[in-house]
């Protein structure tokens, strides 16, 4: 798949966004006044912009506000819905703790379960493909989630817990990468499934000399020698040296900020990865992925 | 709504012949002429005088297929023309994932079909369908997909004759066939009955509508004696991915360079 970086971009910062949110509304920890200030304005850009960043990716944006029909079929409409209601109840939240100094305990943790409700949706966008088999297993939902949480903590200045988070999101993607390889060959579309001819199959002649939109957006191929590296760089950035980080130079602000920054970079690899090692069956008809279908 | 019919009163689709097309791409012509002139915003091209590309509801692709050897003798390698469009599929994934609503399954007939006034061009459907039956519009950013030519197939304007979908009507081989795949007694379900027509992907799980008839044996007359020797350059000419550009040039290259 077609790695657009607003999509990179949105699904990275606004997990760790949604994150910070998730900790703050379980008061981890309780702040107000000029700190909450500083904190909620953090996870309100990172969730906020995160979000603005996927409507660039809309070929209709005006049409945007009608996502917000299909809740009972689309976790794209879900997500919508989990975001706005988990961005509303967190800033009534805040308002209280920034200006009144007053901490509702239900309001947060109503929050904080909205705030985690929304990065599950985003993930289950991926996981229910089953055209996209690598994305479709249970480990998508999970590192989402965990790679939301490990950020939140970093950033809600958990280091201990933090630790622990980006260890589990290390674990977790490593095993979507395990799993994710063999993913395709389970799924079982080859090029005689998606064209039911008998004999050994290939390509002869695309539909036209050129590009088309599902050439260019799902039978993408990026040049795979690339994919071990990156997931070294990935994991390094992602939880090896933020963790080093905190052990060395200890919770304060610009190991954290380090952290956090490198922690970031090595989400983008590893989004980045998501997209363009993730193979359409679509692929199938124009010739693509079939060294990865059953034999 | 995004939701599926539980069932719909007709299945209206096509039934597809590989035996008897050839390839000429004469559907895929008459697709987008009939489509950029009615349903929906027209079907844009980009680049036309440079490296072209455009929408189209309807792809032919060329496959090469190399039966196994019977009797350890090597079977003639044979070409099959495959069109490729929007298989009306009964449990359309395409339409469940929609979150503006703007993709639906008519409960009258089966057929999908995309409401451009509330589309939001976001592309989820495009990727939840198997088959590449959808393709964004670059110029409108709205999605397309065939329309079974809807405002063909009922249209009281036209001629009886022009009642069928553009693609069907235009076919030269007669390779393309229209009707009520719910009933058993139909012409085009009397034709899937008789030549085995199949399911794209039945793995899926996506139930199409659209039947694929498979070409037939071939004739073995005046076939030219095969040796064994003659496909040893075929595992050459797998297609080759092109090199990447921009930022996934550079991407390219700072990785080469660690
Ligand atoms: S072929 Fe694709 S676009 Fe058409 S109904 Fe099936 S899943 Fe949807
Ligand atoms: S591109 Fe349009 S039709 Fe497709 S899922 Fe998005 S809003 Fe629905
Ligand atoms: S039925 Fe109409 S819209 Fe569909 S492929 Fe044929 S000509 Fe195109």
């Amino acid at each position: 798949m077609q790695p657009a970086p607003s999509v990179i971009i949105f699904s990275t910062l606004s997990g760790a966004g949604f994150g910070l949110l998730f900790f703050l509304g379980l008061g981890m920890p309780v702040v107000t006044g000029g700190i909450a200030f500083g904190f909620y304005v953090i996870a309100y850009l990172l969730a906020v912009g995160g979000l603005m960043a996927s409507v660039f990716h809309l070929g209709n944006k005006k049409n945007a506000w009608k996502s917000y029909s299909q809740w009972r079929t689309s976790w794209l409409s879900r997500e919508a819905w989990f975001a706005v209601s988990a961005l509303l109840c967190m800033g009534l939240y805040a308002f209280l703790q920034v200006f009144f100094a007053t901490t509702v305990a239900t309001l947060g943790f109503l929050g904080a379960a909205l705030s985690l409700c929304t990065v599950f949706a985003t993930s289950m966008i991926y996981a229910q493909l089953k055209t996209i088999p690598r994305w479709n297993q249970p480990a998508t939902p999970g590192f989402f989630v965990a790679a939301s949480l490990a950020g939140g903590a970093l950033l809600s200045n958990n280091p201990n817990l933090a630790m622990v988070l980006l260890l589990v999101l290390a674990a977790v993607v490593a095993f979507h990468w395990w799993k994710g390889d063999q993913r395709f060959a389970e799924a079982g579309s080859t090029i005689e499934t998606a064209t039911q001819l008998k004999g050994r199959v290939s390509l002869w002649e695309k539909p036209h000399t050129g590009e088309n939109y599902l050439t260019h957006e799902m039978v993408y191929q990026v040049a795979r020698k690339h994919a071990v590296k990156l997931r070294v760089i990935a994991l390094l950035l992602m939880t090896v040296v933020p963790i080093f980080l905190v052990l060395v130079f200890g919770p304060h602000h610009l190991p954290v900020a380090l952290a956090v920054l490198s922690h970031l970079a090595g989400l983008f690899a590893q989004r980045w990865l998501f997209f363009a090692e993730a193979e359409h069956v679509v692929g199938l008809y124009y010739g693509a992925h079939t060294g990865k279908q059953t034999a | 709504m995004t939701a599926l019919p539980a069932t719909t009163d007709k299945k209206l689709g096509l039934v597809i012949d590989l035996d008897t097309c050839v390839g000429c791409h004469a559907c895929v012509t008459a697709c987008k002429g009939w489509n950029t002139q009615n349903y929906g915003v027209p079907l844009s091209d980009q680049d036309p005088y440079g490296m072209p590309s455009g929408t189209f509801l309807n792809r032919i692709h060329s496959f090469q297929s190399q039966p196994e050897p019977v009797n350890d003798i090597p079977q003639l390698a044979r070409t099959t023309h495959f069109p490729r469009s929007c298989l009306h599929c009964e449990d359309a994934p395409c339409v469940t994932v929609c979150p503006t609503g703007a993709s639906y399954k008519r409960a009258e007939d089966g057929i999908v079909l995309v409401n451009e006034d509330a589309c939001m061009g976001c592309g989820l459907c495009a990727w939840a369908c198997p088959y590449g039956a959808r393709e964004l519009d670059q110029q409108a950013g709205v999605m397309k997909k065939c329309t079974l030519c809807v405002d063909r197939i009922y249209n009281d304007n036209l001629p009886e004759e022009d009642r069928e979908p553009a693609c069907v009507r235009t076919c030269p081989a007669g390779a393309r066939h229209f009707g009520d795949l719910g009933d058993p007694e139909s012409d085009v379900s009397k034709l899937v009955a008789e030549r085995g027509g199949v399911d794209l992907m039945p793995e899926q799980g996506t139930k199409p509508v659209n039947q694929y008839l498979p070409p037939r044996p071939r004739d073995t007359l005046q076939a030219p004696e095969m040796t064994g020797e003659e496909d040893v350059l075929a595992p050459f000419l797998a297609p080759v991915a092109e090199e990447p550009k921009g930022l996934l040039a550079w991407v390219d290259r700072a990785l080469e360079k660690i």
